[in-house]
């Protein structure tokens, strides 16, 4: 019955999926964090730039910044991310580099909602016991901000591993791209169409179940 | 001082302050000083890459068509995604285990799968159907993909809708004798709907931003695919890029701003229940799940 599956690799595809995924949650994390700080920072100039950064990459869509990471960046300007002579290798950095940009202005925002979530009157009691600022920060604000955020998180996290298909816009061989190459071949389309998808949903339901779990076990009751 | 994080500046705190503010703004006008070498550097500032756009041929044969195209088939997917989502939404709450079990299935399950691959999938089928025409197949392919996912999606706000509301209205329903049927089409749904307003148009940002992928991956002639036959007659990749973007934000930003004003004039309106589903709502409704679901939140804003 699954005969039509011999002679496609469709392991290594969700494999590259993962790869996808797991290196731009990393890189995600870091940028969207960097961005959130700027938000909830006290400097208008950085607050601005935060803002103005997450609400014109946040409305525009993903596929646009991935097919412009390689038809303006890499063919026009040259940017290869260090991969210049492998074009398959320059594909997923450049894949990476715009699921990043896309994804953090998301962590941001949940992270941003997360220091919300703190009640303004448990920094006015800490500065009143004469904590100072840094005791604030690392001992009343973050601890909770960051057991709020997980739910939050984890949504973004499967909403990411769902957009790495977009990455087979610009020919990354993941899941959705070695799909289309297959249902186009091969006359199972049903078939095949069942495998990518319970593939997906083997990669996103523990994240959510587990994540969740979490969340929930560690949330802040008020 | 409105945040939790720092207190109202000193004179000290005041001097940090502006010594960042001139740090950070010296970085920002390196990083776009070095685009704009750049950019010179590509010759790509030239301003015949740019005329075209105040031509109004770009506009009336690529760009506007292109957009035409994305709002149809955003259009049509929200239209028909609405009712689906409406009654998924509704059975995934029902009394009985035979209606509620599936509903959930069916909900969960289209909600974890990348809208790409019920594109490309849609795309197929009709293909073999042979009942489509290949010209609207794009079109056909682009929107039963996103309803398949935004019905999902709708379903969820749907349910966050109903639930939002307070219990005293279905308890109230229930003491002047209406039925269970007559509570949820005449008490329940109609707050809900006023109550979802907000979340449903964001919703749509998502459906404009995923119709990009049937021009892309399908070759549905919105206005991504325009861009790209536009770059082709002008040789004005980055340009067109950066107009299409352009385009995109503000079309999105309105959406976005639209809907941020609904939650606050709802907010406020003394007739609602004071329930808002607001922007984020699906994802809150994951934290606090209701039972009869196995509760992996989808990313469903995203």
């Amino acid at each position: 019955m699954f005969d039509f599956l011999q002679g496609y690799d469709v392991l290594g595809a969700f494999w590259m999926t993962v790869k996808l995924t797991a290196l731009s949650a990393v890189g995600s994390l870091v940028w969207g964090t960097l961005l959130a700080a700027m938000r909830v920072s006290p400097v208008p100039l950085m607050r601005g730039f935060g803002t103005a950064y997450v609400n014109i990459v946040r409305n525009i869509p993903l596929t646009v910044i991935i097919v412009f990471s390689s038809l303006g960046l890499a063919d026009i300007f040259g940017m290869t991310l260090g991969a210049s002579d492998d074009f398959k290798a320059q594909g997923f950095r450049l894949a990476v580099l715009g699921l990043v940009a896309y994804t953090a202005a998301f962590v941001c925002e949940a992270l941003r909602s997360g220091i919300n979530t703190v009640p303004l009157g448990q920094a006015e009691a800490a500065r009143a016991i004469g904590l100072s600022f840094s005791q604030t920060l690392r001992l009343i604000v973050l601890p909770q901000a960051f057991r709020s955020v997980i739910g939050p998180l984890a949504n973004v996290l499967i909403a990411l591993t769902k957009n790495t298909t977009v990455a087979a816009a610009i020919g990354v061989a993941e899941a959705a791209y070695l799909m289309k190459g297959m249902i186009e071949k091969e006359a199972q389309t049903l078939a095949i169409g069942a495998v990518f998808a319970l593939g997906f949903v083997v990669l996103t339901l523990p994240t959510g179940l587990i994540l969740g779990w979490l969340s929930k076990r560690l949330a802040v009751k008020r | 001082m409105t945040s939790v994080l720092y207190d109202a500046p000193g004179p000290r705190a005041k001097r940090r302050n502006v010594l960042f503010s001139v740090v950070f703004l010296v970085l920002l006008a390196l990083v776009l000083w070095w685009v704009w070498q750049k950019m010179d550097d590509k010759d790509q500032l030239k301003w015949s890459l740019w005329e075209p756009f105040t031509t109004s041929e770009a506009w009336t044969t690529y760009l506007l068509p292109g957009l035409r195209n994305t709002l149809k088939a955003a259009a049509l997917s929200m239209v028909i995604a609405l009712p689906l989502g409406a009654f998924f939404g509704i059975s995934r709450m029902s009394d009985h285990r035979w209606v509620r079990v599936p509903a959930s299935v069916v909900v969960e399950f289209f909600r974890s799968i990348p809208v790409l691959l019920l594109m490309l999938f849609a795309n197929e089928v009709y293909a073999r159907s042979g009942n489509v025409s290949s010209e609207d197949r794009p079109l056909y392919a682009v929107v039963t993909g996103l309803v398949l996912y935004n019905a999902s999606v709708l379903a969820e706000i749907v349910r966050a809708g109903i639930l939002s509301l307070p219990k005293g209205q279905t308890e109230a329903a229930y003491a002047v004798g209406l039925r269970k049927g007559q509570t949820m089409t005449s008490i329940l749904l109609p707050q809900a709907v006023t109550a979802m307003l907000p979340a449903i148009v964001s919703q749509l940002v998502v459906i404009v931003k995923d119709t990009a992928l049937g021009g892309v991956m399908i070759g549905y002639t919105e206005l991504l695919n325009t861009r790209s036959t536009l770059a082709a007659n002008y040789a004005n990749v980055i340009q067109s890029f950066v107009v299409v973007g352009i385009i995109y934000i503000i079309l999105n930003f309105l959406l976005t701003s639209f809907a941020s004003w609904l939650e606050r004039r709802l907010r406020r309106s003394k007739r609602s229940t004071g329930a808002v589903v607001g922007v984020g709502a699906v994802d809150e409704l994951n934290a606090a799940e209701v039972g009869g679901s196995y509760g992996a939140g989808a990313g469903g804003t995203i």
